[in-house]
């Protein structure tokens, strides 16, 4: 193939760096402003630095309060971590199911669960706060947990990928071979949708992370609280005790880097996972 | 959008009971005892955090709270009320501005931000991209940043005294103000589509990849210029992805939330009705009026499946035809 000209290139060079700077700019104020203190914050130029001191910052943040900031990260991690785990297994068996068995009542099973993908998630949060409330479990883990342990969209995106990735043939001789049902889910299958599976798991583990009006209706002792939902309520206190403003964005870096860090070594990965899903779609 | 492998299981079913009634059946049993045992886990969490609470909200929503006894001020108990909490919502002119906001944003910002990630992702593609690799983590990256957490981050961009963007602005002599009435529903669009473009961007390319290359040599030596291969071969290919991007953008936009809830203290304009979701939020539980606002809810999610199935439809009928 020929190079494109050289006008082609510049053109393109240039779009691709303005759209740069957009996605950009906002992150490296960010991490310029986690290394100020509370008056050079407001006092200074945002994109420039002021006399940093990143490591006193953070651990200001990390120390504020006897530590809470420590414990909303780790929160966030198990609801994230185990939600994630959880949901992607549960969508593996279902998708699985769906895909590889023709039982009565499949097409409505996944009729529903395609329906509980257009559902939007803060319509229903309210209502599942009303429902956990009357059943007692409002303000406990289990409230965040149980529903990021579902994910319709994670069964709908493993029943393609089974359909297409776990051979019949394989399965018969599987069966043929003695290997019970069980065994064939865990030994074969899963191996098999191991990309979806991946898929996922990142899926849910980032929207249970972002997940914000779920927590918010659902908790309020403080010591349950995802990350976001604390620093959110140190912006509610900060008009009374501005130093808030520092933790909030300190806290707000120290919660973004490992994620950003994540998400830029798994993007190969996530994106072949993607071309599986909407590939076949 | 499933109809591929919903026909192959469903020619498989019909196969499998071919030549051997008997073993046929009995492996259908088995079949359906070893599918159940997968699907239930699934199936039981999905009732109890999807139908059940929908359910228990079209019930609360159907019903009203009274109270007897001198003032008021005895005891509780449920009646129902058919439509009231229904009628009482849409009856609520902060609800419905609510609503056509969020239409209005919606109107907006999706075209644009899946215009931009097309242009993207196809200029990433293109074969003069550069530092391929550099630029898309560089557009991704805001997807990591949850919504809340972005929100915050572009709220000290916005805040005059603080924002640096205000500064230079207004050193060379412009005055900005994101957070006026006029401004601030395209300052809430500016966070989602920075936070968004990105991901769309990825599902967008991952589609583009699977359409194989020799379709763009051949056009190429057909003679037709990059952006005719952009229009007329790309484009139409990655349809598919544009839908899905398209579907989750709407379900998104009706649940806008987070956003205008960080940016409230910021901006007078944006009061406790803003958007749909976060009318929902005050009437539980500032307003202390659970039934309006589980009526409310409803009212959303029946106008977010209304809307993306109304979407696919539009969107989806000429795909569907061509397979």
């Amino acid at each position: 193939m020929t190079p494109p000209p050289l006008r082609h290139r510049i053109i393109t060079a240039s779009l691709l760096t303005v759209a740069a700077l957009y996605f950009l700019v906002p992150v490296y104020w960010l991490v310029v402003s986690a290394t100020k203190n509370s008056a050079d914050l407001f006092g200074t130029f945002g994109f420039w630095f002021a006399d940093p001191h990143p490591v006193d910052r953070l651990t200001e943040v990390l120390a504020y309060d006897h530590g809470i900031y420590v414990r909303w990260l780790a929160n966030s991690l198990l609801y994230a971590g185990t939600g994630a785990v959880c949901a992607t297994l549960l969508s593996a068996a279902a998708g699985y199911a769906l895909a590889k068995f023709p039982f009565p009542g499949r097409d409505a099973v996944f009729t529903v669960v395609l329906a509980g993908v257009l559902v939007p998630g803060t319509a229903l949060a309210l209502p599942l706060y009303f429902l956990f409330s009357a059943m007692g479990l409002a303000d406990t883990y289990g409230a965040v947990l149980i529903p990021s342990a579902v994910s319709p969209f994670g069964v709908y995106l493993c029943r393609i990928y089974a359909a297409a990735a776990v051979p019949d043939s394989l399965l018969e001789a599987a069966r043929i071979d003695g290997a019970g049902e069980a065994r064939i889910f865990g030994g074969l299958a899963l191996r098999l949708m191991t990309p979806a599976l991946v898929t996922v798991f990142l899926f849910q583990f980032v929207h249970i992370w972002n997940n914000y009006f779920l927590p918010l209706v659902m908790l309020s002792d403080s010591g349950l609280y995802p990350v976001q939902l604390g620093l959110t309520s140190w912006t509610g206190y900060a008009d009374r005790q501005p130093v808030l403003y520092q933790y909030t964005v300190g806290g707000a870096f120290l919660s973004v880097v490992p994620l950003m860090v994540l998400m830029t070594v798994l993007q190969r990965y996530w994106r072949t996972g993607l071309t599986d899903g909407s590939l076949k779609a | 959008m499933p109809s591929g492998p919903e026909q192959a299981g469903r020619k498989r079913a019909r196969g499998a009971g071919g030549s051997r009634p008997r073993r046929a059946r009995r492996t259908r049993t088995r079949d359906a005892r070893a599918a159940a045992g997968f699907v239930l886990p699934f199936l039981a969490l999905f009732c109890l955090c999807f139908l059940a609470p929908l359910g228990y909200a079209l019930h609360q929503s159907l019903h009203r709270t009274e109270r007897t006894g001198p003032l008021g001020l005895g005891r509780e108990h449920e009646t129902f009320a058919g439509l009231a909490n229904y009628a009482h919502a849409l009856a609520d002119d902060r609800f419905l501005a609510g609503f056509g906001r969020v239409l209005l944003f919606g109107a907006v910002q999706i075209p644009l931000m899946i215009v931009l990630a097309t242009a993207l992702a196809l200029l990433l593609e293109s074969a003069s991209a550069r530092g391929v690799a550099f630029f898309r983590t560089a557009f991704f990256l805001p997807y990591g940043v949850p919504g809340v957490i972005a929100s915050i981050l572009w709220g000290f961009l916005y805040v005059p005294g603080i924002s640096p963007l205000v500064k230079i602005a207004d050193s060379l002599g412009w005055h900005l103000d994101f957070l006026s009435r006029g401004t601030v529903l395209w300052s809430l669009a500016n966070i989602v589509t920075w936070q968004f473009t990105g991901y769309n961007m990825l599902v967008l390319i991952a589609q583009l990849k699977s359409v194989p290359g020799e379709l763009y040599e051949a056009a190429r030596i057909d003679g037709a210029s990059a952006w005719q291969v952009a229009r007329h071969i790309k484009i139409p290919l990655i349809r598919p992805a544009l839908q899905l991007t398209g579907v989750f953008s709407i379900i998104g936009t009706l649940q806008l939330f987070a956003e205008p809830m960080v940016l409230r203290p910021l901006a007078s304009s944006v009061d406790s009705g803003y958007t749909p979701n976060l009318h929902a939020y005050s009437e539980a539980f500032v307003g202390n009026n659970p039934q309006v606002a589980a009526a409310e809810a409803v009212l959303l999610a029946l106008v977010a499946c209304a809307l993306s199935f109304g979407f696919l439809r539009l969107a989806g009928g000429h795909a569907g035809e061509r397979r």
